[in-house]
């Protein structure tokens, strides 16, 4: 049984693989947005990010830095599972079903499939943070490399709890526009808790995402914790990360199981 | 120990809100049987399918599979049966090859003997050659061949089709049906298809006709065609009802109208003909005479045209 568990975990992540490798447009979309940002961020558009009526040059583009990475691990990760709904209209999802695999099975294989894209852009626009004014030690990116994988899973596992309960992209995308983007928002992306309004501060306060910002802005000053004064601390920041995935995949796993394909 | 019974279904019902299904459906299917499900679309077939399949549980009465339930354990006989759905469930950015492999997987095979058991399989169909193709780039006949070879790789002793033969040409059924004798002949495989395709469920050893979410009749195909009568004349007439009163008090001969004509079974209606003609000028317009078919069968137990029978369901659902 253990046997059959790890074999289709295993086959259902390749093939996510297999078929994102295949299908040009989605790679030139991985690759291109990163690099797209990199180019952005090293070539001097920096001080565009400067907000009007501040001196501080690049001060903005640094805070906003760690929201980009945020922002392109969320979209892929969730939108990777656009394949599940995907799936069951081409009907490969039945004979999984039918199939001696655990629910629980085909859900950690899609995650992990998504995860591992979303991760792969992330790393890409990673050796950007210099550009940005970001410190960032060798140490520093490699605990952030994790965080953004716990951080994508929790999000990939999110984009399937809705997957494995619609039947169209169309619904899927209409419904994740409007949880995305405010938790995106309101994750201390694009302004931090300690300026904004007591009710949007509270509203941040209880969004899982920003504690896996947090924790990402954390590793990303691993070399200079003064910068990042007034986040929620790394131990705080991962628990809650690493809890809103495991409960993202529990919900996923048991939509899953009452599927009926 | 397989028990010798593949499919056991006592008493199965199923509805959707008000709409009935699957009425109290019994049925027996021994290892080695060729069993097909014959009805109009919305008979309740695939109902039927998906809960024999694991997919739905059913409202009430029990269906199991090699003696176990499958309302009840699912698991437990997800991996004793292998199906292949009316709709095509290959990823079509896999290779043939791909598609196999990552399905043995979902079974527990591995490594080159999985590698090994998909190539002999996909040669065993006439496929080796599109082994590395993308099946995005097969005709939909090969696909399903494909699709067959997928559903066989793990080894099934039960092998569960749904309208198997939509999309194929005609030889291509024929092939199929040849395939699935050959299995049962090596492999001793169980197999229960649906299908609306009479010469399908021509060549099934045993048929049970679904209407309406009714099991209205279950036999050999050979042994349902004979309960008809020997021969069927169908008559299209003026006044079909009038003509069929006239028949019955002129000549003593029992019809029934169904969708406009009169059908008339009796062991030599050839006889009859030059009578029928002569006895009612200018009354009959066109005169057929036929050996029962399924469908002859089908008209006899519901009173409908199996085709009508199809629409009005469909047009029901819309």
């Amino acid at each position: 049984m253990m046997n059959i568990f790890l074999l289709s975990v295993g086959t259902l992540w390749q093939r996510e693989i297999i078929r994102f490798l295949r299908q040009r447009s989605r790679i030139i979309g991985a690759f291109g947005q990163p690099i797209l940002f990199w180019i952005l961020l090293g070539s001097g558009f920096g001080d565009s990010f400067r907000l009007p009526g501040t001196s501080a040059e690049g001060d903005y583009l640094e805070y906003f830095y760690p929201g980009i990475l945020a922002m392109v691990i969320l979209f892929t990760a969730i939108f990777s599972t656009i394949a599940i709904i995907e799936d069951r209209k081409e009907h490969f999802l039945q004979a999984v079903l039918v199939a001696p695999v655990p629910r629980s099975a085909i859900v950690i294989g899609q995650a992990l499939g998504g995860t591992t894209l979303a991760l792969i852009q992330g790393v890409i626009l990673l050796t950007a943070a210099p550009f940005a004014g970001i410190p960032i030690t060798v140490q520093g990116a490699l605990a952030a490399v994790i965080v953004m994988a716990l951080l994508a899973f929790a999000l990939t596992s999110l984009g399937l709890v809705l997957a494995w309960r619609l039947d169209s992209t169309q619904g899927f995308h209409a419904l994740m526009n409007m949880l995305l983007l405010p938790l995106w928002l309101l994750s201390g992306a694009v302004f931090p808790a300690a300026s904004a309004h007591p009710l949007l501060g509270w509203l941040m306060a209880v969004n899982p995402v920003a504690y896996g910002v947090a924790a990402l802005r954390r590793c990303l000053y691993l070399a200079r914790p003064e910068a990042v004064l007034g986040l929620p601390d790394l131990g705080l920041s991962l628990l809650v990360t690493v809890l809103f995935g495991l409960l993202a995949f529990l919900a996923a796993v048991r939509f899953a199981e009452k599927s009926g394909g | 120990m397989t028990p010798e019974i593949a499919v056991t279904v006592r008493g199965l019902t199923h509805t959707y809100g008000e709409r009935i299904a699957l009425n109290a459906i019994s049925f027996e299917v021994p290892r080695g049987e060729i069993f097909g499900l014959l009805g109009p679309n919305g008979g309740g077939k695939t109902t039927l399918f998906r809960i024999l399949t694991t997919l739905m549980t059913p409202s009430g009465g029990e269906a199991s599979i090699f003696g176990i339930q499958v309302a009840q354990d699912p698991a437990a006989i997800r991996g004793r049966f292998g199906v292949v759905f009316q709709e095509p469930g290959l990823d079509p950015k896999l290779t043939c090859l791909e598609n196999l492999i990552h399905h043995g997987r979902f079974y527990g095979m591995r490594g080159s003997g999985l590698r090994n058991e998909a190539l002999a399989l996909l040669g065993t169909f006439g496929l080796a050659e599109r082994a590395g193709d993308l099946t995005e780039t097969l005709s939909g006949g090969l696909r399903r061949r494909v699709e067959l070879a997928k559903a066989l790789l793990p080894g099934p002793d039960l092998l569960f089709l749904d309208e198997p033969s939509t999309g194929l040409d005609p030889g291509a059924r024929l092939e199929l049906s040849a395939e699935l004798q050959r299995l049962r002949k090596e492999r001793g495989t169980t197999v229960v298809l649906t299908t609306h395709f009479m010469e399908e469920a021509d060549r099934c050893d045993r048929v049970a006709i679904l209407h309406k979410g009714n099991l209205v009749t279950m036999g050999p195909p050979e042994e349902l065609k004979k309960s008809v009568g020997g021969e069927v004349v169908v008559i299209q007439a003026q006044d079909p009802a009038g003509l069929g009163e006239k028949l019955r008090e002129r000549l003593g001969h029992e019809t029934r109208t169904v969708d406009g004509s009169l059908r008339l079974e009796h062991p030599r209606a050839h006889e009859l003909i030059p009578r029928i003609v002569e006895a009612f000028p200018g009354e009959v317009k066109s005169l057929t005479l036929g050996r029962p078919t399924l469908e002859d069968v089908f008209i006899q137990k519901t009173g409908q045209q199996f085709w009508n029978a199809e629409e009005e369901t469909a047009g029901k659902a819309a």
